[in-house]
């Protein structure tokens, strides 16, 4: 079987899904072989359904999950003493020491020139939090981040006004689940952009 | 490739019984503060779902949660018949949709609204973009670039390519959720797919943010 081009644009969605039957597909494959305009149709589209079905592209906006929980709680029928209640008050003490250390050492408000022409420096990041720094890259992390990587193996611990100093940025994925589990109240209350109030 | 299902683990009770419907179980019973453990791993799905249908941060953010609220005031009516996630997306379109009858938020036109379904596609030629391309997702200008991308596309098709390509529901998932045929999901995936390729191809092949904008009047759409 020869397929045209035309053909080929109006197949490349179902052959990308495996959704042909076999002989229209070998028909395909080979017009790919032999078609430089088709098969870098098919890898642009390939890239496309691969780029957004990766969960790295959409990220929650900061807070979110603290302000869903927020909403959440005041839909809740009043209860004294429930599990939830406990986890929520246990959160709130964590974020308590965490904004106290941060608080002990005023940070100075001037923004740092960062790393990145296109990055902006984070909000309502406690001073003190250790984080993590590639040397080779612009962005900040906390321990355990699956985006620390550095190409020369060397990676440096500081608090985060450090590398903000230095012009790193925060981890969107890490800084933006580690500041989600806080309290947005709190961190409103005690953080103003970038320095504590 | 990495996608928003990987995140969700699926444990199995020695009953049979899934976390998940354990814990829809015991919201149904009125155990109702262990909601946010139920919806916790969906929540980014629920904003994308709002904001492919929005196209503004602030205002998707406004609907996923009004979802979950309705999600939470309405879980003693689901039914196990379909999955959860399913349930909950659908939940969010819906309100985003209505968010946008509200705001009356259509203020730029978007690409392909009213183009014929019928009529052929013709992508666009343009040098090879053979990039392997998940590292690049980790460059903030990258995930812009894509978001922007997106949010050019008319509803129709960016509903589609959403449902289907970021949330992986299948083509009969997508065609009962949104009430049209398997046919018309299939034709409209595929523009959206070629014609995501034809806005990113030109930037993805030469180099981040080229300055070089699109010929004029060279638009297939």
């Amino acid at each position: 079987m020869v397929v045209t081009c035309e053909r080929v644009w109006q197949e490349v969605s179902n052959y990308l899904e495996g959704d042909l039957d076999p002989s229209l597909r070998a028909a395909l494959d080979e017009h790919f072989h032999v078609c430089p305009r088709c098969a870098s149709i098919l890898a642009g589209t390939h890239n496309v359904v691969q780029l957004y079905g990766d969960e790295r592209l959409f990220q929650l906006p900061l807070g979110f999950s603290g302000r869903l929980q927020n909403k959440l709680a005041h839909e809740m029928p009043a209860k004294r003493g429930t599990i939830y209640g406990w986890v929520v008050a246990a959160a709130a003490g964590v974020a308590l020491i965490a904004g106290g250390i941060a608080l002990s050492r005023p940070k100075p408000s001037i923004p740092f020139e960062v790393r990145s022409p296109l990055a902006k420096p984070g909000n309502h990041i406690p001073a003190k939090l250790t984080v993590l720094v590639a040397g080779d890259s612009k962005i900040f992390h906390v321990a355990g981040c699956d985006q620390l990587r550095a190409q020369d193996g060397r990676i440096r611990s500081m608090p985060a006004e450090e590398a903000e100093h230095e012009g790193y940025v925060p981890c969107i994925r890490c800084l933006g689940k580690y500041l989600s589990s806080i309290p947005v109240d709190f961190l409103k209350r005690h953080f103003r952009s970038g320095a504590p109030a | 490739m990495l996608n928003v299902d990987t995140a969700i683990s699926v444990k199995v009770s020695p009953g049979g019984e899934t976390h998940e419907q354990e814990l829809i179980r015991r919201i149904q019973n009125g155990e109702r503060e262990v909601f946010y453990e139920l919806v916790r791993p969906y929540q980014r799905r629920v904003y994308a779902a709002a904001l492919a249908v929005l196209r503004n941060p602030a205002d998707a953010e406004d609907a996923a949660q009004e979802a979950i609220l309705k999600a939470f005031a309405h879980i003693g009516q689901f039914r196990s018949e379909s999955r959860f996630s399913t349930w909950l997306i659908q939940i969010a379109i819906n309100e985003a949709r209505m968010h946008r009858r509200r705001e009356h938020a259509e203020i730029m036109q978007p690409i392909g609204e009213h183009q014929d379904e019928e009529g052929s596609y013709i992508p666009r030629e343009f040098p090879d973009w053979r990039e392997i391309p998940s590292e690049s997702l980790e460059r903030a200008e990258v995930r812009e670039l894509l978001l922007r991308a997106l949010a050019s596309l008319g509803d129709k098709y960016r509903e589609i390519f959403v449902l289907r390509d970021v949330h992986q529901l299948s083509i009969e998932e997508v065609a009962g959720m949104l009430g049209i045929s398997r046919a018309s999901v299939k034709t409209r995936l595929l523009r959206a797919r070629l014609m995501l390729r034809d806005l990113l191809a030109p930037k993805m092949s030469t180099g981040w943010f080229s300055r070089e904008s699109s010929p004029k009047g060279n638009k297939p759409w």
